[in-house]
């Protein structure tokens, strides 16, 4: 069982060698993926739908722009004060996003998300508005290894961060935290009969999520050393909810596979016919969609079902 | 004061506009609890019939409304056999997927058959210009819309509230089970329910091109303005969406005259504000 | 491989074929092309690429010994670190010899630090933020900046009789740029701007803000909005009456780009512009840049997003040519910086010392000639310098 959980990590590292000229489009891939596994807390673990988890991507990749640009370029600290904020504006909108209904809370999630990407556009002065954020300048990590033209610092550091926070997540979702989650989502209703404090546990889901997608957020800002606009956008929500239903909720293993199928396809995709990239990539949604077995992960867990002979 | 009314009119107009356009998202909501992303595509395909039939035939412009609206119904009508009726009754995240793929398709299409570029197009000379009374000024076309939208929305209220199509419709939402077990053929009532909202929506489009503009990215650019009016109005009826579309048109309107500095933020705080004093939507019932 | 690549190829090769001296040497001048070919700026995308194929075929002979080869990559035009990605593979993987395209500002911005490190030349030729050019070293600019459009303008309205103005832009770097040089050189001048509006980047209704500037009954309207919104915008103004009001429409050529400004229809007629490149400009140079790119794109008109293309290709090759074939990035540079020649538009010199682009700017008005709409050139303000 464990060896077959190593497998992504492998691959991953097995990437760094084989593809030396392409560790900037992986690094992207890393950085998706911890997204995606942030959506997956929340809307997988514990059943709240979000169109606007961007905004505290956004909020972690201008924490750690801003820090940089000001004269801070130490990246793990940059990573930190990014997760930091992120978690308290999930602390701040998780009321109002659990006050509402279900497709009520959706729409909040959606409207906050706008409200920010506005209010980070007025506040041009600060974050440089539609042109992006100038002068990020990063320091090397551990004051040795420099942020190359080629990515691979980037990477490897990218990677690193997905596997530790990788492996807190899957801690996390094993423990009874986890669990409640999971009931929660089952039945929001028969919960708190288990004692289980749904609100609590809810914006604690919330909170942690936010968190995890601020440091997403602020590792594509130190990888690029550039934050814009864009980073904040609905079109970064909704790719992020893209590739985990794509690779399959509630597994954690399905957001990494959502994330690089869907990446690696848009890259392909784009590169081969740069027009009409969008064509292919919704008749593969539409397929996938209505062959529902639970994503890309899912598909493959029938897969290996049926090998097994069950 | 003559100029407020004018930009509170524009907004009326603007809110009219969208509630002819979202209004089929909301029914099909309410009604098969399908969350369609794809909605806007109708609308687009509605859009661009209008163009062709106008630019490239001469074809008058009350036909070529017409004509939009049934090409996107008749459009709604066969997707919904062929492939909607297999994501009924799945989770709405892979409804998500679905209509995504959908839109990126139907767009790729668009951008294919008639390029990227803003579609324009020649409004009959009837339409341009604009009217003055008591100093209060209006385009023609704005006037026409209200008109024209308004009418709709009353034709939809008296179609649910006073036909016998609308007496079942409103029964399949109320009790999908209940009325199929007595004998209503409900599969059929969502085949025509999905065509008239998508015939809607490409009426919509078509109304819309002169002032919300068309190019392929419209279904994904203007999804977010639908979703706001059926959450805010809530998922089944209509007089809700139209209150909320209203609502929504002259704030955002409104906002951008007097407050052109916020401009945009007033409509997403108004959103979320509203959604979290009525949860339900303006209209809803609590379920 | 893309089809432009595809093409240039079998040209190359077919050249290389016919000439065994050339198929000797093979080699190859590799160009990173990074267009928005799909999202909101597609069209300025579309334009580009169509201008620098035509280009290519109007001057398919090798180039100091070398075929040009182009790596088309779409970056949608909205994700700036999709843009800089790109740069970065087409760097490293690719290992092309020169970036060029870019869009909008923040997508130049963000590529300009991977020119930089790879030392490879980058022709901005569609963004028109003043700051760019200072980026990076590497930066060398053939399309234009708001200043240099907009000073013009301010001083023409001033000496027309037109006292009193609103400013309306797009909320964004360029439109700031317009919006700051309009007021400066306007007041300088003796006028007045009364009110300065800004409507959002993605905005369904200019209505509101036009009614604003009815109200304000200012003598003139100075209008900047990105290229392919003119036309939304245009018909507003005619819808709210603002023309009958007594208002007068100026601005930069952006609102009336060649490529709508028939669809745009009579509402344009009469507006006064200024910017570097009108479709109608009178110059044997503009007529064969006219030629080939109805050859490649049949039935379009070129707009000034697609002469900053081809003269981004024209500047590259003249380096090439310099040099001698090296393709060290800073001899590139240093080759191509202080270049002066007749393009399609007229005049252009690209400055030694600031990299960026001094041409002559046009004072146009909207015409109807032959059944279509022009913008006629009748006036024109040499050696403007970027800065305005």
């Amino acid at each position: 069982m464990t060896l077959l959980h190593a497998i992504p990590w492998a691959a991953a590292l097995a990437g760094y060698w084989l593809f030396p000229e392409q560790l900037p489009l992986l690094s992207a891939i890393a950085i998706a993926a911890l997204f995606a596994v942030s959506l997956d807390l929340i809307v997988g673990y514990a059943g709240l739908v979000t169109l606007g988890h961007a905004a505290f991507f956004g909020a972690g990749a201008y924490t750690a722009g801003i820090l940089a640009q000001q004269g801070w370029g130490e990246p793990f600290s940059g990573l930190l004060a990014a997760a930091a904020v992120a978690a308290l504006l999930g602390l701040i909108s998780a009321p109002l996003v659990l006050r509402a209904g279900e497709l009520a809370g959706l729409m909040v999630t959606l409207g906050l998300g706008l409200m920010l990407y506005e209010a980070a556009n007025k506040a041009a002065a600060i974050t440089g508005g539609a042109d992006g954020l100038q002068g990020v300048e990063m320091w090397p990590i551990f004051g040795l290894y420099r942020f190359d033209l080629w990515g691979r610092t980037a990477y490897l550091y990218s990677l690193a961060v997905l596997f530790v926070l990788f492996m807190l997540a899957r801690l996390l979702v094993a423990s009874p935290f986890g669990w409640s989650l999971r009931a929660i989502r089952g039945n929001a209703r028969r919960a708190p009969a288990l004692g289980v404090p749904v609100k609590a546990r809810l914006t604690a889901a919330y909170v942690i999520a936010a968190a995890y997608a601020g440091v997403a957020g602020g590792l594509l800002a130190q990888t690029t050393s550039f934050a814009s606009l864009d980073a904040l956008s609905f079109q970064r929500s909704a790719d992020g909810l893209l590739m985990l239903v794509l690779g399959g909720l509630g597994s954690l293993y399905g957001a990494l596979l959502g994330a690089v199928a869907f990446t690696v396809a848009h890259h392909a995709l784009s590169e081969a016919s740069p027009v009409f990239w969008q064509f292919w990539l919704g008749i593969a949604l539409v397929a996938l969609a209505l062959a529902g077995q639970g994503g890309l992960f899912g598909l493959a867990r029938a897969a290996m079902a049926r090998l097994r002979g069950r | 004061m003559a100029s407020a009314i004018t930009v509170l009119l524009d907004g009326v107009a603007a809110g009219m506009l969208l509630f002819v356009l979202s209004v089929g998202l909301s029914v099909t909501l309410g009604l098969m609890n399908v969350v369609n992303l794809a909605h806007g595509a109708f609308g687009m395909l509605g859009g661009y019939v209008c163009v062709v039939l106008l630019n490239r035939l001469g074809v008058p412009f009350p036909l070529a409304l017409l004509a939009a609206a049934l090409a996107a119904a008749a459009m709604g009508f066969v997707l919904e056999r062929l492939l909607y009726v297999h994501i009924y009754g799945r989770d709405h995240l892979t409804q998500v997927l679905f209509s995504i793929g959908l839109v990126f398709i139907m767009g790729a299409v668009a951008d294919w058959l008639m390029g990227a570029r803003t579609q324009l197009i020649q409004l009959p000379s009837w339409l341009s210009g604009r009217m003055e009374f008591a100093g209060i000024g209006l385009g023609r076309y704005r006037l026409f819309l209200i008109i024209l939208c308004g009418l709709v929305a009353l034709a939809l209220h008296f179609g649910l509230v006073r036909t016998r199509f609308g007496a079942r419709l409103r029964a399949a939402v109320d009790d999908g089970v209940v009325a199929r077990g007595m004998g209503l053929p409900v599969g059929r009532i969502f085949s025509i329910t999905f065509a008239l909202g998508s015939g809607l929506a490409g009426l919509g489009g078509a109304l819309g091109v002169e002032i919300l503009g068309l190019d392929p990215n419209f279904p994904l650019k203007y999804m977010v303005y639908f979703l706001v009016v059926v959450a805010v109005g809530g998922a089944n009826s209509v007089a809700g969406p139209f209150l909320a579309a209203l609502l929504l048109g002259m704030l955002d309107v409104a906002g951008k005259y007097w407050l052109p500095q916020v401009g945009a933020f007033i409509i997403y705080t108004a959103m979320v504000v509203l959604l979290l004093a009525r949860p339900e939507g303006l209209l809803g019932r609590a379920k | 491989m893309s089809a432009v690549t595809r093409r240039s190829a079998i040209t190359g090769l077919s050249i290389a074929l016919a000439s065994p001296a050339l198929a000797q040497s093979g080699d190859v001048f590799r160009i990173g092309l990074i267009l928005p070919m799909t999202g909101p700026f597609a069209s300025t995308g579309r334009q580009i690429e169509a201008a620098i194929r035509a280009w290519l075929r109007a001057n398919p002979a090798p180039i100091a010994g070398k075929r040009i080869e182009i790596l088309l990559r779409d970056d949608t035009g909205v994700a700036p670190d999709v843009t800089r990605r790109l740069a970065q593979e087409l760097a490293v993987r690719e290992r092309v010899q020169a970036l060029a395209g870019f869009g909008l500002t923040p997508l130049a911005l963000a590529a300009a630090p991977i020119a930089t490190e790879a030392k490879l030349p980058m022709i901005v030729m569609a963004a028109a933020t003043a700051i760019i050019p200072s980026r990076s070293p590497f930066i060398l600019r053939t399309a234009f900046s708001l200043p240099q459009a907009t000073a013009p303008i301010a001083v023409w309205a001033q000496r027309s009789g037109i006292r009193t103005a609103v400013t309306l832009v797009t909320d964004f770097a360029p439109g700031l740029d317009a919006e700051r040089a309009f007021k400066e050189r306007f007041t300088a001048a003796g006028g007045s701007v009364t009110a300065e509006l800004r409507t959002p980047l993605r905005n369904p209704d200019y209505a509101p803000f036009l009614q604003r500037v009815r109200d304000a009954r200012p003598d003139a309207l100075f209008i900047f909005v990105p290229s392919g919104e003119g036309a939304p915008l245009m018909r507003q103004f005619a819808e709210r009456g603002l023309r009958e009001a007594g208002i007068r429409l100026i601005g930069t050529g952006d609102v009336l780009d060649d490529d709508i400004l028939n669809d745009i229809g009579d509402s344009a007629l009469g507006a006064v512009t200024s910017h570097h490149y009108s479709a109608a400009h009178d110059s044997a140079e503009n007529r064969a840049f006219l030629a080939a790119y109805a050859a490649q794109a049949p039935g379009q008109r070129p707009n000034f997003m697609a002469v900053g293309g081809w003269d981004g290709m024209h500047l590259l090759a003249e380096g090439l040519r310099r040099t001698q074939g090296n393709t060290d990035g800073e001899r590139l540079v240093a080759a191509m910086a202080g270049q002066e020649w007749i393009s399609p538009r007229g005049h252009v010199r690209i400055d030694a010392q600031s990299r960026d682009i001094v041409q002559d700017i046009y004072i146009r008005r909207t015409e109807r000639r032959d059944g279509q709409l022009w913008n006629i050139e009748f006036d024109r303000v040499e050696r403007v310098g970027p800065m305005g």
